[in-house]
């Protein structure tokens, strides 16, 4: 895997993260006791079903919410409220703008936190804009890209503040399978180019697999850490010849089969439909 | 999951043979895109439409006002624009409606300002939320010429009380849409404005107004229609105050001196500064904000 000095400190340290939001008729616990810690350049994967508390976990990360019990520190701070330190990308296409240029739109980011200005911006803006391969549509409106493109502008506004830790919430969820493949790619070669540490949440084995050095399992209702794997994106076989997205397709239907009995079997079939190759010929396909 | 695969095969009608054509493909589909007609392009044009519509209403006006022959009941349409244009060339009407656009003016801005107060406290906080929604619904259904009276008692004769009624004309329409526009911006674009470090009135500036605008111009174009429309009728029951009355009160004299062209021409002047603000101002702005970023189509 990756080469990581164990004297390395932690970038992002979850310990005993307890997350708790109110509906109108109940107090709902998203995740229990959940501890886990990033490392610089990690390509960290949040994994697990609807209801396991992802999302909320990393809402919790951005700052939008504090943790009931238990503490969330970046680089030794507790985190209190939002800060450009984190940056989010969001799984809806409405993330970006639509009255700001793609230009407009990652300088947008820049801008507001008083990062950069002027012309300034606009170079870092561009910089990252060609990284990602939308210089052609530098002036474009959001409503004239494809979904991909947009998620691609999202990316680079949110590259283009050089985080600490990039917070990536299922952004290829939405997009057709051949896009997201080709997405997933793309990330992966611009980590080679960077470096980022980035905290990735998803519902697919395979997207979890390929793009995760490293990929924690809740289980849900409420969340709570199931298992922390090791990935070095080629899906490699174990002792006993079962493959790593096997493996953790097996610890999670398990449980759904325990837990809701045989009509479990229906919202985990679903996720393995969306999570792509496991769906072909399945039962929902 | 992958035994499934021969099974799906078994009961399938597979004696179609495959096929795959060779050579080239016919061409003989004639052309791919033929331009429309010069017919067709015209009929597509709105504008044009509804010029050719307006020429047809004005033609059966003056068929039928010549057909009357009763000039103080409906007088024709040439008669109609011949009084407007006296109007304009003695300077009567020029002054009527700059004195009409003034006090609409300052009331739409003082509407504007206090509907801007009121929406901002009412996202930042419940009670100015509690606040705005109990005093749209009690207001917002009132007429606005129903307080003249009121008016006339706290404020006197002029452009105080017109200013009053037209400023509770606009206030309500425009702060309900911009409410309903900044509670519609999805949370995704809220969280967006708030991980760069945005909060506040600059959250307000740089986030809401721009993504709840098509709502704000909705409210804005409704407010503007509410203000024209009180301010005329308001400038009809009293008039004018301070020597110089708007279109409204150059209607009311024009009926006193039973001088209906010039009524009429004032009606016209009426529709006529509508038509301009909605087919210029706002047409203008909407293609260069909503419609361009494809909020609009």
């Amino acid at each position: 895997m990756n080469s990581m000095s164990p004297s390395q400190a932690p970038l992002l340290q979850v310990s005993g993260v307890t997350l708790q939001y109110k509906t109108r008729d109940h107090l709902v616990t998203a995740t229990y006791r959940v501890s886990f810690d990033v490392y610089p350049s990690d390509r960290f994967v949040l994994l697990g079903p609807s209801g396991c508390g992802k999302s909320t976990l990393l809402k919790a990360v951005g700052g939008y919410m504090s943790p009931t019990e238990g503490t969330l520190k970046l680089k030794g701070q507790t985190i209190r409220k939002p800060g450009p330190d984190r940056c989010m990308v969001f799984q809806e296409f409405d993330q970006l703008l639509p009255w700001k240029t793609v230009k407009k739109n990652v300088m947008f980011g820049l801008e507001a936190s008083g990062k950069l200005r002027g012309r300034a911006a606009e170079e870092k803006a561009m910089q990252y804009i060609e990284k990602v391969n939308l210089a052609k549509f530098a002036d474009s409106y959001p409503h004239m890209l494809s979904g991909g493109m947009k998620q691609r502008v999202a990316i680079a506004r949110a590259m283009a503040m050089e985080p600490d830790i990039l917070l990536m919430d299922e952004p290829f969820a939405a997009l057709d399978a051949l896009t997201r493949r080709k997405m997933q790619d793309e990330l992966l070669q611009l980590w080679a180019d960077t470096r980022f540490t980035v905290l990735f949440v998803t519902h697919s084995i395979p997207e979890a697999v390929l793009i995760g050095n490293r990929i924690l399992m809740l289980s849900p209702h409420p969340g709570q850490v199931k298992a922390e794997l090791n990935s070095d994106g080629s899906d490699p076989a174990d002792s006993q010849g079962k493959k790593l997205s096997e493996r953790i397709h097996d610890m999670l239907f398990s449980e759904q089969v325990e837990e809701m009995g045989p009509l479990g079997a229906l919202p985990d079939a679903r996720l393995v439909d969306r999570a792509g190759h496991h769906a072909v010929g399945g039962p929902l396909s | 999951m992958n035994e499934a695969a021969p099974a799906r095969a078994a009961g399938v009608h597979n004696e179609r043979p495959e096929f795959v054509r060779e050579g080239e493909l016919t061409k003989e589909f004639g052309v791919v895109e033929k331009p429309l007609t010069v017919a067709e392009r015209l009929f597509n044009n709105g504008a044009l439409r509804k010029v050719v519509l307006l020429l047809i209403i004005g033609a059966i006006w003056e068929w039928y006002a010549r057909h009357l022959n009763n000039p103080l009941l409906v007088p024709t349409l040439s008669s109609t624009l011949q009084a407007f244009w006296e109007a304009i060339l003695t300077g009567a009407m020029p002054a009527r409606v700059a004195t009409s656009v003034r006090l609409l003016f300052q009331g739409y801005g003082v509407g504007l300002l206090l509907a801007f107060v009121f929406t901002t406290l009412a996202i930042t906080t419940r009670i100015g939320n509690d606040l705005l929604e109990l005093l749209t619904s009690m207001f917002n259904p009132l007429p606005a010429i129903a307080l003249l009276p009121l008016a006339l008692i706290w404020f006197g004769l002029g452009d105080k009380s017109i200013i009053f009624v037209v400023v509770h004309s606009v206030l309500w329409a425009v702060a309900l849409n911009t409410h309903s526009g900044f509670r519609s911006v999805s949370t995704t674009m809220r969280m967006v404005g708030r991980n760069y470090g945005l909060g506040g009135l600059r959250l307000v500036f740089k986030v809401l107004i721009p993504a709840a605008f098509p709502s704000i111009l909705t409210g804005l174009k409704i407010g503007w229609a509410f203000a024209w429309r009180t301010l005329i009728a308001a400038e009809l029951v009293y008039g004018a105050a301070s020597g110089q009355g708007g279109l409204g009160w150059f209607i009311y004299e024009s009926k006193n001196q039973l001088e209906i062209p010039s009524v009429f021409a004032g009606l016209f002047a009426v529709i006529l500064i509508g038509l301009f603000v909605e087919n210029v101002i706002f047409r203008g702005i909407e293609t260069r904000t909503v419609r361009r970023w494809g909020m609009q189509t």
